[in-house]
């Protein structure tokens, strides 16, 4: 809408053409004008979109006696709030149940099928179609209709309320198997003979050719199985009701309500859950971002 | 299905190569293919293709969460249940009506904020910030933000609609409002996944295209009417499609703000099999839903395949 009202300057320009440096100096002229509204309309929606997190943390900052006074002005600023999250909750070790069973459920995607796409990319076997069109039905089942009958199996083997429970069936992802394959598929495979030519076998193939030219895909994969699952809540609700093997999101999610009106608490519960992912997103911004323009998902 | 699946273009059945070898060359190359692809193939029908069919069985039985087995079978009882009942079908709604509500601004802001961030030469990194860094947030700690942001008269919002002389409403209390404030806060949190695909895709316009177009004297929005948008129409088709079949999957949002309440009026589908399921211990009745539910997924995916065929045979 934005981009309506800071047209018509460029737009008359157009209509009103007839040529010459004159007229060219004008329209670069406008068009520059035309580009800097749209910075300031950019930039506007840009720090509305960063308020709610910023009045969290201003909010986490007050005492909670307060949180309720309307000004972002934080008279008597404290880190009370989060001692007494980390003292109170278990939030500690929520973030170790998220990290390890975070870190294994990326470990495990990268691994199982980096390897299955190097077989469907690289060998010849009989029933190469049909582990194919296996796989790809797979992109087709939302992981959220599956909750009832993975519940029931785990049950079963006794595994629930353990963190294989939270990570195993987070581990086998078929999309993660068609982004290695697209891209094993671009890497040359004179490359891969050559090493053959050499001696080396399949799996030394694998491991020191083709993987190592494979690090935008590892990383990619690797980063977004990692944020998946640290902020899948569905699954590990059902998975995992000991308080202190709980994740992130679930933790979060039993606690909302305990701390009443306290809502600097609240929120300095909110700020410490975020901060690792935020920090995840710093380091890793432009790979994050590359990963989802660069790999199958984009159309 | 073989024929409508192939069609998004980064999925191909052959790879870059023949097969080098015939018959002789297979057998060689079947062992090592079968251990390559074993750890996957175990957890996958372990973990993926087991339970989906395990679903499918159960939801033709009366199972039950607190009893072993499958219990008495029961036909195609639970499918006719949950057609007839009001319940799930009021659900459902909830979740299409949040798909009805989130779609649109999530694509229609999404392109914007990628074309104007076009123009933008330098700290186009502070806008990927800015718009990207909530989707990476874990939804419980969303949540909590929003209901403080949300809380009657305290709230951040309901102050600032009350300074505008205006009366806000209970946002996540009153049952006309909490489907409209969890969308509002859907939008706020994931729209950074799609200006990030929008972004991308406006990287593959050929610059020469608008150098051409400024010669010949097209101001900016003429370009983008006549280049931009056109040659984004794929990017629309698939970032149309991932939204719709991200927010008919919603869960997280309902389930800690509003519990689905009040009065159940944002009860997505979803938690209706979660409730079913898990409060009621109705398993079989709960993977019939399920299946329901996917069908509708499903149904949705094979338009957008429908849709890509179209603009790659235009192509």
């Amino acid at each position: 809408m934005a981009l309506l009202e800071s047209t018509p300057g460029a737009e008359r320009d157009r209509r009103s053409g007839t040529g010459g440096t004159a007229l060219a100096i004008s329209v670069d002229r406008r068009l520059r004008l035309f580009n800097r509204c749209c910075v300031g309309v950019l930039l506007a929606f840009a720090l509305l979109w960063l308020v709610p997190l910023a009045w969290a943390l201003d909010t986490s900052l007050k005492p909670n006696a307060e949180t309720t006074d309307p000004t972002w002005l934080i008279e008597n600023p404290t880190l009370l709030s989060y001692r007494t999250v980390l003292a109170q909750s278990d939030i500690l070790n929520w973030y170790l149940s998220s990290f390890v069973t975070s870190a294994l459920a990326a470990l495990g995607t990268v691994l199982t099928a980096s390897m299955a796409a190097y077989a469907l990319s690289r060998l010849r076997f009989r029933y190469r179609r049909v582990v194919f069109w296996l796989v790809l039905c797979g992109l087709m089942i939302p992981n959220q209709v599956l909750i009832v009958p993975q519940f029931r199996e785990l049950g079963s083997v006794h595994l629930l309320n353990t963190w294989w429970a939270v990570f195993l069936p987070q581990v086998p992802t078929a999309i993660a198997v068609f982004i290695f394959k697209q891209f094993f598929d671009g890497i040359p495979r004179d490359l891969d003979e050559a090493a053959r030519m050499d001696g080396a076998g399949f799996f030394r193939t694998y491991r020191q050719v083709v993987m190592p030219l494979s690090r935008p895909a590892v990383s990619a994969v690797a980063i977004f199985s990692f944020v998946w699952s640290w902020n899948n809540l569905l699954w590990p609700l059902l998975a995992v009701t000991d308080p202190e093997l709980m994740t992130i999101p679930v933790g979060l999610a039993t606690i909302q309500g305990t701390y009443g009106i306290r809502y600097a608490d609240t929120m300095a519960s909110a700020i410490l859950g975020a901060l690792p992912l935020v920090l995840v997103f710093l380091l890793f911004q432009r790979r994050i971002v590359e990963g989802i323009a660069g790999t199958g998902l984009k159309g | 299905m073989a024929t409508t699946i192939s069609a998004p273009d980064q999925i191909r059945t052959e790879p870059g190569s023949p097969p080098s070898g015939g018959a002789d060359h297979r057998t060689r190359q079947g062992r090592p293919a079968l251990l390559f692809l074993a750890p996957f193939l175990a957890l996958y029908l372990l973990f993926i293709v087991g339970p989906a069919l395990y679903g499918l069985v159960m939801s033709f039985f009366h199972t039950s969460l607190v009893r072993p087995g499958l219990g008495e079978f029961a036909g195609l009882d639970n499918y006719a249940e949950a057609l007839g009942s009001s319940d799930f079908w009021w659900a459902l709604w909830h979740t299409v009506w949040f798909t009805i509500l989130t779609t649109p601004p999530l694509v229609v802001l999404a392109l914007v904020f990628a074309l104007l961030a076009e123009r933008v030469r330098r700290g186009r990194w502070f806008f990927r910030l800015a718009y990207f860094l909530p989707y990476v947030l874990p939804s419980a700690v969303v949540a909590l933000i929003w209901q403080w942001i949300y809380t009657p008269e305290l709230g951040l919002l309901s102050r600032t609609v009350d300074a505008f002389g205006a009366t806000a409403p209970n946002w996540l209390g009153d049952p006309n409002w909490a489907m409209v404030s969890l969308a509002i806060t859907t939008v706020w949190w994931t729209l950074g996944f799609n200006f990030v695909l929008y972004l991308a895709g406006l990287q593959d316009v050929p610059r020469d295209l608008y150098e051409a177009s400024a010669i010949d004297g097209a101001g900016p929005w003429q370009q983008i009417r006549r280049i931009t948008l056109p040659l984004l129409a794929r990017t629309t088709t698939l970032v149309v499609v991932l939204q719709v079949i991200a927010s008919l999957k919603v869960f997280d949002q309902m389930y800690i703000m509003t519990s689905g309440g009040p009065n159940f009026s944002t009860r997505s589908a979803l938690q209706y099999v979660f409730d079913v399921g898990f409060t009621d211990y109705r398993t079989g009745y709960a993977a019939a839903a399920s299946t329901l539910f996917f069908l509708l997924v499903l149904a949705v995916s094979a338009v957008w395949l429908v849709m890509t065929r179209r603009q790659e045979s235009e192509v």
